[in-house]
């Protein structure tokens, strides 16, 4: 989230599309439900299914899923169209004014680039054009042809109201009343607020959903404003946290991108990532790069690393491609891989395609299991019959389960949507001999550093030199960690003052990323982090209640990260002048002198408004991106492309391009290629989910909440069912190309029927809580349905939008 | 209403009854009625933040005695934190359910091993689980681990173990993984933030 | 409002001390603001120590099934279109009202099995039921039920426990979006004048509190956005005591009196011993059959 929690209640209107908030996250919904009742907020929910979110909506429009970029495009269009955007913060505070190289363009569904051979795009004209100065060329009254305002009208005026509802199968009258809610927004008195989730990355064109959305909330002027913002509600309690540590294959901690096999060079790749200000006066703030990655290898490698031994660069991986979750499985699906650790994870449950994980699972070696709860996953070799088809006597996987503690039973922060660590405290002893995490990963560790300290190896030195100063090797100290994930001086550091002013003294924590050096002299696991456990204690367990500007920051409440800053790009909720927007729901204003405010500004304290220095600080331009150059796989626009099963024949948005059928950059392996269904068998479309009673595959061990969803169910509207003679209570069996699930049939009239491009498309709701192990009555992986492929930037796999068939099975007669 | 001659009966039939009940000594000072004890009055509190989603809303875990040496916690009840910004108290229907998740019937309690080609458990002590698990990362890493790429270039990656990360483990366990996964080469990483 | 002397005794003719002056306490539900996702259901069973059977979906969210002796709140899922082509899901959490003039208080037999306590929670004490089940027969809301375990007649308690040390009910304590309130009645009833402006301003015309004046008013409310249909939320229109209590109350039981005189009390108590539960089936069958008449007229 750039905003959080809390700040939902600042909002005039809310949009929830791409995610079910009421559901998968309630107590964060409670905000919406107070901006509605004490800002008079409207909220409007866009959503497949008319779910328990659009339950308490002010408004509600359906649509097909898999065909958000259209009706966003649409969104986009439409306030282009009525001049409903804000236009002092759009020419200001994003690249709309930019020019873009003359040689960029989009045809028939491709940009310029684009190689249908190894389905990547050449992005070299997704580009500005630079001036002589190196800087880029801007025309403030965005008029010019080239420049990214006038790009995006022309690309999106193609998604007219009539294409929307032809696309989407959204009635226009739905579409235009939502786009003028939005659009309303285009005020400074006025903010909107998304919430998306899970809704919009699950798609082959998962980030690009997000980044239209990103778009409309740059051309309102509604990011870094309080009640604002882009708000990805995140899934796991801190899956914030291990994303912010980046356990990742291409990321090390704190969004430092590993290097690739040709970045042989340190200096180069410290330098490739340092990137120098495009515009004046700009902050550009990745030019701390090496600060960061330096104190990153100090943290690793202690005294190993120093600056005659490029701080142990060559010790960190090198990447010759991304080995995400589905490679991985790819991978172990072909036999290249021997072993495998699943940490609180479930992937026969989680990944797609069940069929093919439990076969690549199959030909490990080994396979540990680290976890509170049985889980699929430990047992994908077990015979449960219908619900996992397994031979164990052919099934040589050596399988290791180690219990480990749950929440209760341990100690340590999580990372909350909203960017804040939070502490929580052990409350009792777990279950037998359960063990944290922390043991289990450091009794694994140091056993095997123990191994090659003995025995040596192929290279050991990494393993051995890794820095292990805990009290107990096998049972480091929550706090421990956490201390050295924020960062120590490992000498003193100084300033650049003269005379210079200490600013931490060695061995001392630090207090912020401002003090990370790159000669050595600090260390800091995570520079996102730094500041979290400083001189002054463990921030993240602070427990202040006050509010003192009454709008929901908490500023003394755990610890936000960047330097507990709560809303990011704040510099933006102010004109150029440096006056909030909008008076009354202010972070940081400036005062004559520097920025001061209820929030920690986000920028130099002392960067004066007529310094135009950017809000959007770790950008190279400053600015908010309208056009996302060269950073996306399938184009620097969004464009709608339809889901790699579709009940369409072709793209309605290019119907004479194939190549433009679906997502062009999206990486798909040659047998999941051969799994796709099509129409013809399996005519409508299936959208998996959650259920507020439930929480993934773990709370189908909870009795309680399997007393509130005990078994397995599949949703179907009421026209679907009636074609199938299905009534509520039947059971049904639910086909995909890949496989079957069976399950009850509830009928509903809250999944509509929908005319798209002239035919009527139906859509099977599916929600994903059972499995063959739990106090629930058992049930089939829903993911025995679903496609193996992802986002062509995230490889996020597209559990949002497949193809079935649906037949009821009829009662045969006990024998 | 009308009132058949039955019911007339009947419910002259239980009102005698109990009117009788009351005369023939059930006093209404014996049948005061008491409200059930409430059942936290001297339980142990601890802040904790829930497991499940994003919003990390803050608990109150309750547990039996004071911590005392002798007395062993056992987790009798969790509720919402009121103090807490976000929640203020409130919990959803799988935060307000986490006592059964503490103490579901599946939780693991030992280390155990699945032999190959076999179809059941057996119990293993963390010592063996540990040294055997290191054996198996040792022998692949030995044997597969990258130095330098066909190009000469050097790469150091290890493609043959791979790992999915938790993302309900807290930043600590995430800091020790990743500085486990990365220091041994292995680049198949992966978490649950995308599923 | 924690203070919970008692105002009124089942099957009791000595009247309850009753110079003291206490607030009422209320539980209001907006509906307007429940998103249906049963909190309540998990808050009331871990606070009171119940846990229900895992049974099956039968083509519903509706989970369990029925209001049981173990399940005391349950929300009820209402797909309705007040107006065509306006689909509304209505999710109202149901349970004990509480009415200030309990129909089955009134209706038991056992002295002290159901109280009311002078802050308004009608309470039900297990110790002294005898599972005749009248109490559902005087409930015109259809709530208590009688376990199969023990025959004994169940529902929620407001968690007089919690209310009686000054906590809130764990349904209010739990609910994610605010939808359940709870305080003393008058402020109840005021917040609840705010929320039904709020809903007439987003077209809501006939919004309005839930408050029935046939059972003396609740200590259980409801806002409800179409108040002229409560129908459409599974709830009637104007609820009364049964007139089955009602007549119990007023002509029955001075006649009881009378009878009492001619029928021996060993004929009595085998009446009352012999089987408790067939009782009240046999009423509630004669009921159902003179309700299916009526219907038919």
């Amino acid at each position: 989230m750039t905003n959080h929690w809390v700040d939902i209640k600042n909002a005039d209107v809310i949009i929830i599309m791409g995610g079910n908030a009421a559901e998968a996250h309630p107590c964060g919904f409670k905000w919406v439900t107070e901006a509605k009742q004490h800002r008079g907020a409207t909220l409007i929910v866009v959503d497949p299914r008319f779910n328990r979110s659009a339950a308490v909506a002010d408004v509600y429009a359906p649509i097909r899923s898999g065909s958000d970029i259209a009706f966003l495009g649409g969104v986009i269009n439409y306030m282009l169209s009525n001049d409903k955007i804000h236009h002092e913060y759009v020419r200001n505070f994003t690249n709309a004014a930019y020019l873009v190289r003359p040689d960029f363009g989009f045809e028939d569904g491709l940009f310029t680039g684009y190689n249908a051979d190894t389905r990547k795009y050449d992005r070299d004209t997704w580009d500005y054009q630079l001036g002589e100065d190196g800087y880029v060329q801007i025309d403030d009254s965005m008029q010019h042809p080239r420049c990214v305002l006038q790009l995006i009208k022309r690309h999106y005026s193609r998604y007219t109201p009539e294409v929307v509802s032809k696309v989407c199968g959204t009635p226009q009258e739905d579409f235009l009343k939502v786009a003028d809610l939005i659009a309303s927004t285009s005020t400074p008195d006025r903010v909107m607020t998304i919430m998306y989730a899970l809704g919009w990355t699950q798609h082959t064109t998962g980030s690009q959903n997000i980044r239209s959305m990103a778009m409309i909330q740059l051309l309102l002027g509604n990011i870094g404003r309080v009640g604002g913002g882009v708000n990805a509600l995140r899934g796991h309690s801190n899956v914030q946290g291990i994303t912010d540590m980046n356990l990742v294959t291409n990321v090390l901690p704190g969004y430092m991108k590993l290097a690739s096999d040709d970045e042989q060079d340190f200096q180069a790749y410290l330098d490739a990532r340092s990137p120098k200000p495009l515009r004046p006066n700009q902050i550009s703030y990745w030019q701390n790069f090496p600060n960061f990655w330096v104190s990153l290898s100090k943290a690793f490698y202690g005294d190993a690393a120093n600056q005659y031994n490029n701080f142990r660069y060559d010790w960190f991986p090198k990447l010759d491609q991304p080995y995400d979750v589905l490679h991985m499985f790819e991978r172990m699906y072909q036999g290249q891989m021997n072993g495998f650790i699943s940490q609180g994870f479930n992937p026969l449950a989680a990944v797609p395609c069940v069929q093919k994980v439990r076969e690549g699972l199959s030909k490990l070696k080994y396979l540990v299991v680290i976890d509170p709860l049985a889980t699929e996953t430990s047992e994908f070799w077990a015979d449960m019959g219908d619900y996992n088809e397994a031979s164990p006597s052919e099934i040589q996987t050596e399988v290791f389960r180690l219990p480990s503690t749950c929440f209760a039973e341990e100690t340590g922060s999580y990372t909350n949507s909203g960017r804040v660590l939070q502490w929580h405290w052990k409350a009792a002893d777990p279950p037998g001999e359960a063990k944290p995490d922390t043991d289990i990963i450091a009794g694994i560790f140091y056993t095997l550093r123990r191994l090659y300290e003995d025995e040596g190896g192929t290279f050991p030195e990494p393993v051995v030199n890794l820095s292990w100063e805990y009290g107990h090797p096998m049972e480091p100290a929550p706090e421990d960690l956490a201390k050295e994930f924020s960062g120590r001086a490992l000498a003193d550091v100084a300033d650049a003052g003269d005379p210079p002013v200490i600013l931490a003294k060695a061995g001392e924590q630090l207090s912020g990323f401002g003090q990370l050096r790159a000669d050595g002299s600090t260390a800091c696991g995570n520079w996102l982090y730094c500041g979290a456990w400083s001189e002054g204690g463990n921030l993240m367990a602070r427990r202040d209640t006050s509010d003192p500007s009454g709008l929901g920051f908490y500023p003394d409440w755990g610890y936000a990260w960047p330097a507990n800053r709560r809303v990011l790009y704040n510099r933006a909720n102010c004109d150029m002048q440096g006056r909030p927007w909008d008076p009354t729901r202010a972070t940081i204003h400036w005062n004559g002198s520097k920025w001061v405010g209820n929030d920690v500004p986000d920028i130099k304290a002392t960067a004066a408004p007529a310094e135009d220095v950017g809000p959007f600080i770790m950008h190279p331009d400053g600015v908010g991106h309208l056009f996302a150059l060269k950073s996306m796989a399938e184009g620097p626009l969004p464009e709608h492309y339809e889901p790699f099963e579709t009940p369409l024949p072709a793209n309605p948005m290019h119907p004479d391009n194939p190549l433009a059928l679906n997502n062009p950059a999206t990486r798909i392996f040659a047998y999941d290629r051969e799994q796709l269904g099509t129409a013809d068998k399996f005519p409508y479309v299936a959208t998996t989910y959650r259920l507020t009673e439930h929480y993934h595959y773990w709370t189908k061990n909870v009795l309680a909440n399997s007393i509130l969803q005990p078994s397995q169910f599949v949703e179907l509207g009421q026209e679907l069912a009636a074609e199938k003679g299905i009534k509520d209570g039947d059971q049904v069996k639910v086909m995909s190309n890949r496989g079957y699930i069976r399950a009850v049939a509830v009928v509903t009239k809250r999944l509509k029927q929908l005319d798209v491009d002239g035919r009527k498309v139906h859509t099977v709701g599916i929600p994903i809580h059972w499995g063959f192990i739990g106090v629930a009555q058992k049930g089939f992986l829903a993911n025995r349905l679903t496609p193996f492929v992802g986002d062509a930037n995230a490889q996020t796999p597209e559990f949002k939008a497949f193809l079935v068939n649906v037949e009821k099975i009829v009662p045969t007669a006990q024998a | 209403m009308e009132l058949s001659r039955r019911h007339f009966f009947k419910v002259c039939a239980a009102g005698a009854g109990s009117t009788s009940l009351a005369m023939l000594g059930f006093s209404p000072a014996e049948a005061l009625a008491e409200v059930r004890t409430f059942k936290l009055a001297h339980t142990t509190e601890t802040r904790s933040t829930c497991p499940y989603c994003s919003v990390s809303c803050g608990l109150i875990v309750y547990s039996l005695g004071d911590r005392a040496k002798n007395a062993r916690s056992e987790i009798i009840h969790i509720e919402g934190d009121p103090d807490h910004p976000v929640n203020r108290g409130t919990l959803c229907p799988k935060g307000a359910g986490l006592l059964d998740f503490v103490h579901s019937e599946n939780r693991l309690r030992h280390p155990e091993y699945r032999a190959a080609g076999s179809s059941e458990w057996q119990r293993i002590s963390w010592d063996e689980a540990f040294t055997r698990i290191a054996r198996h990362m040792k022998d692949d890493r030995d044997a597969n681990f990258i130095r330098r790429n066909e190009s000469g270039q050097t790469v150091n990656r290890w493609l043959t173990t791979g790992m999915l990360a938790s993302s309900a483990a807290s930043n600590e366990t995430g800091w020790l993984t990743v500085k486990m996964a990365r220091s041994l080469g292995i680049v198949s990483l992966d978490t649950q933030a995308r599923i | 409002m924690a203070s919970l002397d008692i105002q009124a005794r089942s099957a009791t003719t000595t009247p309850s001390p009753g110079v003291r002056d206490y607030p009422d306490v209320a539980k209001l539900i907006d509906i307007s603001k429940c998103i249906g996702c049963k909190a309540c259901q998990v808050a009331c069973m871990e606070w009171n120590d119940l846990r229900d059977v895992v049974g099956e979906n039968t083509g519903s969210y509706q989970n369990p099934p029925d209001l049981d002796a173990k399940s005391w709140t349950l929300m009820r899922f209402y797909e309705v279109e007040p107006e065509p082509n306006r689909l509304e899901w209505l999710i109202r959490k149901d349970g004990c009202m509480h009415c200030a003039d309990p129909g089955c208080l009134a209706a038991c037999p056992s002295p002290g099995a159901i109280v009311k306590y002078s802050n308004g929670i009608v309470d039900f004490n297990q110790e002294h039921c005898i599972g005749c089940g009248y109490c559902i027969t005087g409930c015109p809301f259809d709530i208590p039920r009688i376990s199969q375990t023990d025959h004994k007649a169940y529902k929620c308690s407001l968690c007089s426990d919690r209310v009686a040390v000054g906590l809130e009910p764990a349904c209010v304590k739990t609910c994610p979006t605010g939808a359940i309130t709870f305080g003393s009645k008058p402020d109840m009833i005021d917040y609840a004048v705010d929320r039904v402006r709020d809903l007439q301003g987003r077209g809501f015309k006939n919004a309005a509190l839930y408050d029935p004046p046939g059972v003396g008013g609740t200590h259980v409310m409801y806002v409800l956005q179409h108040a002229d249909r409560p129908e459409l939320y599974g709830l009637p229109q104007d609820p009364t005591i049964s007139p089955l209590v009602e007549l119990w109350k007023g002509v029955a039981k001075p006649v009881a009196i009378g009878v009492m005189a001619a029928v021996g009390l060993t004929a009595l108590f085998h009446y009352i011993t012999r089987g408790p539960n067939a009782v009240s089936k046999e009423i509630e069958e004669d009921e159902e059959r003179k309700a299916k008449e009526e219907q038919q007229v």
